[in-house]
């Protein structure tokens, strides 16, 4: 009778507690493909944390990425940790159970290095509550000799001024490139018990490194930043984003972590390239991972079998900002609908231009019908596509989606943002007249029985949030109400189209949109305003049913501190900007001779057709040197 | 050809629900190179039936499913690369083939036999004997043993003594009970409902921490034997 007990591995949470919470799977660890080493070999203890619920930061390559890269190095253990759910979370805190990294079950805070990705600014509250769980002090200032160093990293690294206070240091940039350079600076000072302060300030002096603790801000009377200084003498002014130069042979998780749980990308990933050579001005990620660099297909093809053969998984997605854009698309389709259709395999192709070769290749690996078709216009008007500078013509939309309704498809989805800059009210009912032209389209080219029922439109439409590093970084925002009125056009507008019936429209809500706004764009002061928020309640808040504004507003209040100061102030040229201290390789002269360019509603060339001299040629690879070797 | 696979689930593995753990097969039967068969269509799916869900929470030394395949390897040869690639606490035990018209192995499931372990320092501490004394008063010399069994119409009243097959307690570094149930698409007993109403006829109230593992699943031959399933297919040599 005892084949049941066995010599199973230490749980964090006891079997009463696991079985009280939503999903118990979310925290045992013991996934395939998880890391386990031997405690008395390693010297570095890494916890590495998506700081959102498991099945969102299981989803997530850049953490896969780091996790082989770290695990690779037999002195480093790196370790997964997501955020508890709020039924969890209420019982750790009743029990005051600390928050543990799931291969080894340990507590957070023995680790070396608590390390956070930064993928949306609506997650700043989580970082408390993984903080909070693991019983770390929020404020970096407030840690110890025994605490974790807090690392951030991630898009929302390029403007790190609201959260500044709660890390120890931020990895700007790739981190394929320097963080190798880091543990070791890190294990060489650990092993000569240098102590924190040391190691914080030698990491400081390497590329990429930002320890916001040895900067200071001071502001002018407006509110406006005065001046950003370092506060020693032998640390950079300017920190540089890392960016890895030769993408094909770099590491790549060929057996990544598989979870139980169906997680949100619940599929292998296949990164064909880095950045986008298209320069929407809009677009965070177009620019801060610049330049545009590919991999070579016959190490994605490799690459693919090998993750096939350790994964097991009935899907694979290629993962790009467009993959249209891949130089060897046609060669890697080709290939992986050879190697997938016997083993039961679904190929997902995201981010395709709609044009003859993707509706062929989508035919062959999709069903027609059930499938739909996606279009991201982004903005109604042809004059509004120009000023953000999205290449799409409704020329053509309408000549994709009538030979999309010609092969089969009848369903179409179409993705816009409202309150972009210069909108007009004429640019707002350009999207519903949009969809109902396409919509009419398909009852001119599809004849009468050959039509697989009604047409199926949808428009969703999202609230421009203007980013740092991006051409709209002086652009100004809205009111909700605002919002709320501009999708109210949209409603009813849509209404007086002859094909309404054809079309659904959804929106989203507006209130998270101004959140999100004021932590893009903010600066240091808002830390105490995302602790208070927390300390108000406020967690999960890019999950709609757990967002409350309310929470939001008090802290804004508690900290005399205006959303409106963030979001709706007039943003002059010469202003210095609290993320400036960043060299992303696009230069401020690039971002705001676009901004005028926008504002002209002049069209800027894509990198292959033309150099803008946005500055990313200084990384000395990728599409700057295409065909000039 | 038909195969029926055999596996165990034990430690942290029992917190992976059923569900999960068809997916956690599918992908598995891939890693290992079992030639299964697809359907058609554009999203095909692996020919794969699970014989009887078990719970969250539940360990078990004996769960079935079926899949349809090409071809195969020998059984031994099955079941060594299946558990090469294998997470811990999941081990397959048993690969053996179908006759072509055997039914699935859900229509087949009849009984199941339980193992429900009470924690340490369980109130009121009898020994193993002293419980068989209660069983044998309230369960095995009764003439019925009913219970009231919620169901989404409201609750009805149930006489779980037909569909209990066997139930005595026994010492296992702690208190143990075995039971035999019956188990299946029509008669599906929980073996913690038994002990539940066993703790209610002793004035003892009920606690979740009972551990549940299951050791096997049975068949029931025409003579009314109950057979393991896994005993109703063949080794491939």
């Amino acid at each position: 009778m005892s084949c049941r007990s066995g010599n199973f591995r230490k749980q964090a949470l006891s079997d009463e507690i696991l079985m009280r919470v939503e999903k118990p799977a979310r925290y045992i660890g013991n996934e395939l493909n998880s890391v386990r080493k031997d405690l008395e070999k390693i010297d570095i203890r890494f916890a590495m944390c998506f700081p959102d619920v498991y099945e969102i930061g299981m989803s997530h390559l850049g953490i896969q990425i780091l996790y082989e890269l770290f695990n690779r190095r037999p002195d480093t253990w790196c370790e997964r940790v997501y955020s508890p759910w709020p039924d969890l979370h209420r019982i750790m805190k009743e029990e005051k159970i600390p928050l543990f990294a799931l291969e080894s079950q340990d507590a957070l805070k023995q680790f070396d290095f608590l390390g956070i990705t930064l993928q949306y600014e609506m997650c700043y509250t989580n970082i408390l509550q993984i903080l909070d769980l693991a019983q770390i002090p929020f404020y970096a200032k407030e840690r110890g000799e025994e605490h974790p160093l807090v690392i951030g990293g991630g898009p929302c690294a390029y403007n790190p001024e609201p959260i500044a206070a709660f890390f120890d240091l931020f990895y700007i940039g790739e981190g394929e490139e320097q963080y190798d350079a880091l543990l070791n600076l890190y294990k060489k000072m650990k092993k000569e018990q240098k102590g924190r302060a040391a190691f914080l300030h030698e990491a400081a002096k390497l590329e990429g490194i930002y320890v916001p603790s040895l900067y200071a801000a001071s502001y002018h009377e407006d509110g406006t930043l005065a001046a950003f200084t370092p506060l020693a003498d032998d640390i950079p002014k300017k920190i540089k984003k890392q960016v890895d130069r030769n993408l094909t042979d770099s590491v790549y998780p060929e057996k990544p972590v598989v979870p139980f749980l169906k997680a949100t990308q619940d599929r292998i990933v296949l990164e064909i390239q880095r950045g986008c050579i298209r320069g929407c001005r809009f677009c965070q990620a177009g620019m801060i991972y610049r330049p545009n660099r590919e991999k070579d297909v016959s190490r994605l093809k490799e690459l693919a079998q090998k993750m096939i053969a350790s994964t097991g998984y009935e899907e694979i997605s290629l993962s790009s900002l467009s993959s249209s854009d891949y130089s060897q698309l046609e060669e890697l389709v080709e290939f992986l609908i050879g190697e997938c259709r016997e083993k039961g395999i679904n190929i997902s192709l995201p981010s395709l231009r709609i044009d003859a070769f993707s509706l062929d290749v989508m035919s062959k690996v999709q069903d027609v019908r059930k499938s739909s078709l996606t279009f991201a216009p982004e903005a109604g008007s042809q004059r509004l596509r120009n000023v953000i500078n999205k290449g799409l013509t409704e020329e053509d939309i309408l000549h994709g989606a009538k030979e999309a309704f010609s092969g089969g498809w009848n369903k179409v989805k179409l993705y816009f943002m409202l309150g972009l800059p210069t909108e007009t009210e004429a640019d707002i009912r350009a999207i519903p007249e949009l969809a109902n032209e396409i919509a009419m389209l398909y009852y001119d080219t599809v004849p009468k029985e050959e039509r697989n029922g009604k047409c199926q439109i949808t428009i969703s439409t999202s609230f421009f949030v203007p980013k740092p590093f991006t051409p709209f970084q002086w652009a100004s925002m809205g009111a909700p109400e605002d919002y709320i009125a501009k999708a109210g056009i949209v409603n009813g507008h849509l209404r007086e189209q002859l094909n309404h019936k054809s079309i659904r429209y959804n929106w989203h809500e507006a209130e998270v949109t101004v959140l999100e706004g004021v932590l893009a764009r903010g600066d240091r002061r808002l830390s105490d305003v995302i602790k208070k928020a927390y300390e108000n309640g406020a967690f999960f808040d890019a999950w709609s049913e757990f967002f409350d504004f309310g929470k939001w507003l008090d802290a804004f209040e508690a900290c005399g501190l205006s959303i409106d100061f963030y979001n709706r102030r007039v943003r002059f040229e010469e202003e210095l900007f609290p993320w400036d201290f960043l060299d992303a390789g696009v230069t401020k002269e690039f971002l705001l001779r676009e901004w005028k360019n926008a504002l002209a509603e002049t069209v800027t060339p894509n990198c292959r057709q033309q150099c803008s001299g946005c500055g990313a040629r200084t990384f000395g690879g990728g599409v700057c040197f295409e065909d000039k070797n | 050809m038909k195969i029926r696979i055999k596996f165990r689930k034990r430690g942290v593995m029992k917190f992976v629900g059923h569900l999960d753990m068809m997916r956690y097969f599918q992908k598995a039967m891939r890693r290992a190179g079992i030639d299964i068969c697809y359907s058609a269509g554009f999203s095909p799916h692996q020919i794969m039936s699970f014989a009887a869900p078990l719970g969250v929470g539940l360990t078990s030394d004996g769960e079935y499913f079926d899949i349809e395949a090409h071809s195969s390897p020998s059984s031994s040869e099955a079941i060594r690369a299946l558990n090469e690639t294998m997470a811990d606490g999941v081990e397959v035990t048993g690969y053996v083939r179908l006759s072509d018209d055997a039914k699935s192995a859900m229509s087949q499931v009849a009984a199941a036999d339980y193992e429900l372990r009470l924690p340490e320092g369980f109130l009121p501490s009898y020994s193993a004997e002293e419980w068989e004394e209660k069983i044998k008063k309230h369960f095995r010399d009764a003439e019925s043993f009913t219970v009231v069994k919620k169901t989404k119409k409201g609750e009805r009243a149930l006489d779980l003594k037909p569909l209990v097959y066997e139930f005595c307690a026994g010492e296992c570094g702690g208190i143990c009970f075995f039971l035999k149930v019956s188990t299946g698409s029509t008669e599906n007993v929980k073996p913690e409902l038994v002990l539940d109403a066993l703790f209610e006829r002793l004035g003892i109230c009920a606690t979740p921490a009972v551990s549940v593992h299951r050791r096997e699943i049975y068949a029931r031959t025409e003579d009314g034997r109950f057979l393991p399933l896994l005993d109703m297919g063949e080794e491939i040599a």
